[in-house]
């Protein structure tokens, strides 16, 4: 079962080929029998699981069933359960039962999906090994002394696994993109208010998008249909009109054009990686599409504008962990302050104090305009070298990351070039375009992720091209070994 | 951009977060790391640049004065680590 996709297990279940439990009781059989090695798990849901497939049955079984009715999945533990913990990798969250669902969650709910468990990440989404996780560090199926990535890690290791058969992620800036492409996966982090952000536990808000992990474009598809949509509890939804995803999927790449920056091959890219995708952008060649060199000028200056934007938002939203109303609170404080200093300290991992004291640093007056107004000024001239590029192009390609998933332990203690290696991935969130990451080949026997990106709410888009390039190769169809 | 252990200590104060006498060097060459790192920032002139708040820059959406939410207090109250007849307990504040 564990083989098949979600778009396969969908007629499985309504050709009553099996049930929606005997789906679901396999695979949480299968989440325990592999959790030890991988972590990436941090909560196991097989008592509401079973009860929602149980139920997801019922509706199959009267004719009331949707595309995603009675398939499991894994929530990053970043999106808030109604009654389960929610712990977004950290201690601070760690007694945490969230009061209510996130949007993402109620929708997928709605559509009948079945919530197998909570997936393991970076503390509050910040990192991009899936290492500063309270509950230790996520391994990578490809290679259990690997880092799967992150933040997103939990999610990407347990779709290459095998042990969900799709999960939700968060992007901010790779969090989504980068753990797909370490751990040869698909990955989709939508235009920026296309998922709703409401229930998702803020990193930095203007960055933040949820999006699925999925083994390929079609279930991404599927799923971004179910996930997408307007929110009136999200500030910044989007009011667009959803359009269905799936509808796109097969139609020819002729006319195509594809720019590649001329900033984004060379450099400190690794030869091997920029060879898979020089043979991903043949590929689509092959398959229609013609290829220009353009210029993103500012690329460089993506990962100073991302992490002083980045931080100081953080900063902000982090000032919510007080040990008053909720998560931790340190034991006998002798005055207010005290309780304020004392529980954030015991609550919040280095990293994250190392980015909320930066981010707070550079918000403090006489601060703010040197770093974070400067920051925002990138920003437009990031936005803008995109929305130039995408007037002579479709889409724009890459790569997601500048090399293979690294071992564990390799950047725990040099945060900076753990953020060096965000270069492909952080650009696109300052500008709020959609982009997936597609497995394209291999280095070193470890997976390559192509990054495709496209223009604002062109999410349709992307997908017909990642599942023709699916549809054309089989990258997407490995399985690390011990897991097939 | 040189920082210096009193500028952590006053961030960190900023922040509410304690940090361990033992620590501060590490916070102090960490931070100081990433000013550096973002420091490029200065090689670009964006004296005529204005800032970009949102993506799309799409200003907030207005809606009807009418109420949504509905009282839930004993619910949200449930995970609060300390409440006494509807309110959050903390250490004595005035004197």
């Amino acid at each position: 079962m564990h083989k098949k996709t979600i778009k396969e297990l969908s007629s499985a279940l309504q050709n009553k080929e099996f049930s929606s439990e005997e789906l679901v009781s396999f695979y949480l059989h299968r989440c325990e029998l592999h959790n030890a090695d991988l972590n990436c798990f941090i909560s196991l849901m097989p008592e509401t699981a079973i009860k929602q497939a149980k139920s997801a049955d019922k509706k199959i079984q009267n004719g009331n069933a949707t595309p995603l009715t009675g398939i499991p999945l894994a929530h990053k533990d970043i999106f808030c359960t109604n009654g389960t913990k929610t712990t977004c990798g950290s201690k601070m969250l760690d007694n945490f039962i969230a009061p209510y669902d996130a949007t993402v969650v109620t929708r997928l709910n709605k559509a009948g999906m079945v919530t197998l468990g909570k997936t393991n990440m970076d503390e509050f989404a910040m990192g991009s090994t899936s290492e500063t996780s309270f509950y230790g560090a996520v391994k990578n199926p490809w290679d259990i002394d690997r880092v799967p990535g992150g933040s997103s890690g939990g999610s990407a290791a347990a779709v290459a696994a095998k042990l969900a058969p799709v999960a939700t992620g968060t992007d901010t800036g790779g969090s989504i993109r980068q753990p797909a492409s370490l751990c040869g996966i698909t990955g989709l982090k939508p235009t920026y208010g296309r998922v709703s952000r409401y229930g998702m536990i803020a990193y930095a808000s203007s960055l933040d998008q949820g999006g699925p992990i999925t083994q390929t474009a079609e279930d991404a598809a599927i799923m971004l249909n179910a996930m997408a949509g307007f929110d009136e509890r999200d500030s910044t939804s989007a009011e667009k009109a959803v359009e269905d995803y799936t509808k796109n999927l097969n139609e020819s790449l002729d006319g195509l054009t594809i720019g590649l920056p001329k900033q984004y091959f060379g450099g400190q890219l690794d030869a091997s990686i920029e060879s898979v995708i020089q043979a991903g952008v043949k590929e689509l060649e092959n398959l229609g599409a013609h290829v220009k060199e353009i210029e993103l000028p500012n690329s460089e200056l993506s990962i100073p504008a991302y992490y002083v934007i980045a931080l100081a938002e953080c900063s902000s939203n982090l000032a919510r962990f007080d040990g008053v109303r909720f998560g931790h609170r340190c034991d006998d404080p002798k005055d207010l302050t005290d309780l304020y200093l004392r529980s954030r300290a015991e609550g919040f991992g280095k990293e994250v104090k190392r980015r909320i004291i930066t981010g707070t640093y550079v918000l403090s007056a006489g601060y703010y305009d040197a770093y974070y107004l400067k920051a925002q000024k990138l920003r437009r001239l990031i936005r803008d070298d995109f929305r130039k590029a995408l007037e002579d192009v479709d889409v724009i390609i890459g790569p997601t990351a500048p090399q293979v998933a690294f071992k564990l332990n390799e950047f725990i203690d040099d945060p900076i070039s753990m953020y060096l290696s965000d270069i492909y991935t952080v650009s696109v969130n300052l500008a709020g375009l959609p982009a997936i990451s597609v497995p394209a080949g291999f280095a070193n026997e470890l997976p390559v992720g192509m990054q495709i990106i496209g223009n604002y709410f062109a999410e349709s888009r992307l997908l017909n091209i990642a599942h023709r390039f699916q549809q054309a190769t089989d990258w997407h169809q490995r399985s690390p070994e011990g897991f097939e | 951009m040189s920082l210096n252990k009193s500028d952590i200590d006053k961030i960190a104060w900023l922040a509410r977060l304690s940090i361990s006498e033992e620590d501060t060097p590490n916070y102090l060459h960490d931070v100081s790391n990433i000013l550096d790192l973002v420091e490029t920032m200065n090689t670009v002139d964006t004296e005529n640049i204005e800032p970009l708040a949102h993506p799309l820059e799409i200003t907030a959406r207005l809606r009807e004065d009418k109420v949504t939410e509905t009282d839930q207090r004993e619910h949200f109250q449930k995970i609060a680590p300390a409440v006494d007849n509807g309110h959050y307990l903390v250490p004595k504040v005035i004197e």
